[in-house]
């Protein structure tokens, strides 16, 4: 009886304290503003992270944006409503899935990558040789990464929501026929840039903090041999996927529904 | 150096993309308008079931956009709901007193909107004016229930 209750205990205590690490180590990172040089390791993340992350986030955006024109439109032409196709492809864009997708790619593919790197500095103890010398490593490795992620994401979002709602006129307008002026003239009557676009774009950044944040802290905080990486890479993407989705519902709870 | 440049090109174009991006979503998705606000009148009326009707919904004459519901709210006084609208000022002293203000829908799924439609009376609504004659929406349910009625009499 009293071993459960203890190791429940232990469990409550252990997390609290990975919690407690994880929030220092990001109030120490994301303070201060970057030196002449400082600005140029940034700008390189931005390339490495942003920039580089664009090709996968656009191709997807425009690949979802043609299935949301194709679903879309054979579920409305049922009722004959399918001139409320641009309305409905904009809005699921660009309340859900541009940010919540381009999210979960982006913590695929960049916050996989920067575990990977942080953590093989630590294991080749790059990391203690530069406080040796008197670099402070969240200065100089952590921070430039933290920042790009942070700015990247909505970046990255605003792209897929305007491939995919042209993926979305290309098949419904194009190829199934639907009224062009119907499709802009209802998307611009239904979408509130305040209530829609930016709402969206906050959720972007919410998520672009949360996932860099789980991605550099999993790559600094990792047992330092190359088990140690590959159990840090894997959670990095399992814990940054369930952050992004259970965080999705709570802010849409918050912006869209009747709870806020 | 020449890779360090190709870098911040590569960065600047991004930041620029997504600058050009939100233009895009503000401008074409969501239309909002850049010139300066346009001057409006406002006009009221009750009606005594709205449906869904809500703020922001629009306000057509004669299947023209010609305004936008800008308030809804209960009228304590008569207890039926008072919607405010705010119209295109070049309307003003245009809309005779006896028009007629309904709540119509927009195809078999779309939304509801205030539709209206001009009488002959030679004065005319200004600012802030009620308009008196009004058509409620049309509720399914209340249709059912009549046409059960009608048909339970017989």
């Amino acid at each position: 009886m009293i071993r459960p209750i203890a190791s429940l205990g232990r469990g409550t205590l252990e997390a609290l304290s990975a919690l407690g690490r994880a929030s220092m180590f990001l109030a120490q990172s994301a303070v201060g503003i970057p030196s002449r040089e400082g600005w140029h390791l940034w700008l390189r993340q931005m390339h490495f992270i942003g920039v580089m992350s664009l090709a996968i986030v656009l191709v997807s955006g425009l690949f979802i944006g043609m299935v949301l024109g194709l679903q879309g439109y054979t579920i409305l032409v049922g009722f004959g409503a399918e001139d409320a196709l641009g309305q409905m492809v904009a809005l699921s864009l660009l309340r859900e899935l541009a940010p919540v997708v381009a999210a979960l790619l982006f913590a695929g593919r960049a916050g996989s990558a920067l575990t990977a790197e942080i953590g093989l500095m630590k294991a080749t103890e790059q990391l203690t040789s530069m406080e040796m010398i008197g670099i402070d490593p969240l200065r100089r490795i952590v921070a430039p990464r933290l920042w790009a992620g942070f700015i990247s994401m909505p970046l990255l979002t605003v792209g897929f929501s305007v491939v995919g709602i042209w993926g979305g006129y290309l098949v419904g307008v194009q190829w199934l026929g639907v009224f062009d002026g119907s499709y802009w003239s209802n998307m611009q009557s239904s979408v509130a840039f305040v209530d829609d676009i930016l709402n969206g774009m906050l959720k972007s950044v919410v998520f672009g903090l949360v996932v860099t944040w789980i991605a550099v802290f999993q790559g600094y905080d990792l047992i330092p041999t190359s088990e140690g990486i590959s159990r840090a890479t894997t959670r990095t993407v399992v814990y940054s996927s369930l952050a992004v989705l259970g965080l999705d519902f709570v802010l849409t709870a918050l912006m869209f529904g009747e709870l806020g | 150096m020449k890779r360090s440049k190709m870098m911040e090109f590569g960065v600047g174009l991004f930041v620029l993309a997504g600058i050009l991006g939100m233009v895009f979503l503000g401008l074409r998705v969501s239309g909002i308008s850049l010139g300066v606000p346009q001057d409006t009148f406002t006009l009221q009326a009750n009606f005594a079931n709205i449906g869904g009707l809500k703020s922001g919904s629009r306000v057509a004459m004669a299947g023209v956009t010609i305004g936008r519901v800008t308030d809804v709210a209960l009228d304590t006084e008569w207890l039926d709901a008072r919607v405010t609208m705010e119209l295109d000022e070049d309307l003003e002293g245009k809309i005779s007193r006896d028009s007629t203000a309904s709540i119509l829908t927009s195809g078999l799924l779309g939304e509801q909107y205030v539709g209206l439609s001009v009488g002959g009376d030679p004065e005319m609504l200004e600012e802030g004016d009620t308009i008196r004659d009004t058509q409620q929406a049309l509720v399914l349910e209340q249709l059912i229930q009549q046409f059960v009625s009608n048909m339970t009499s017989d």
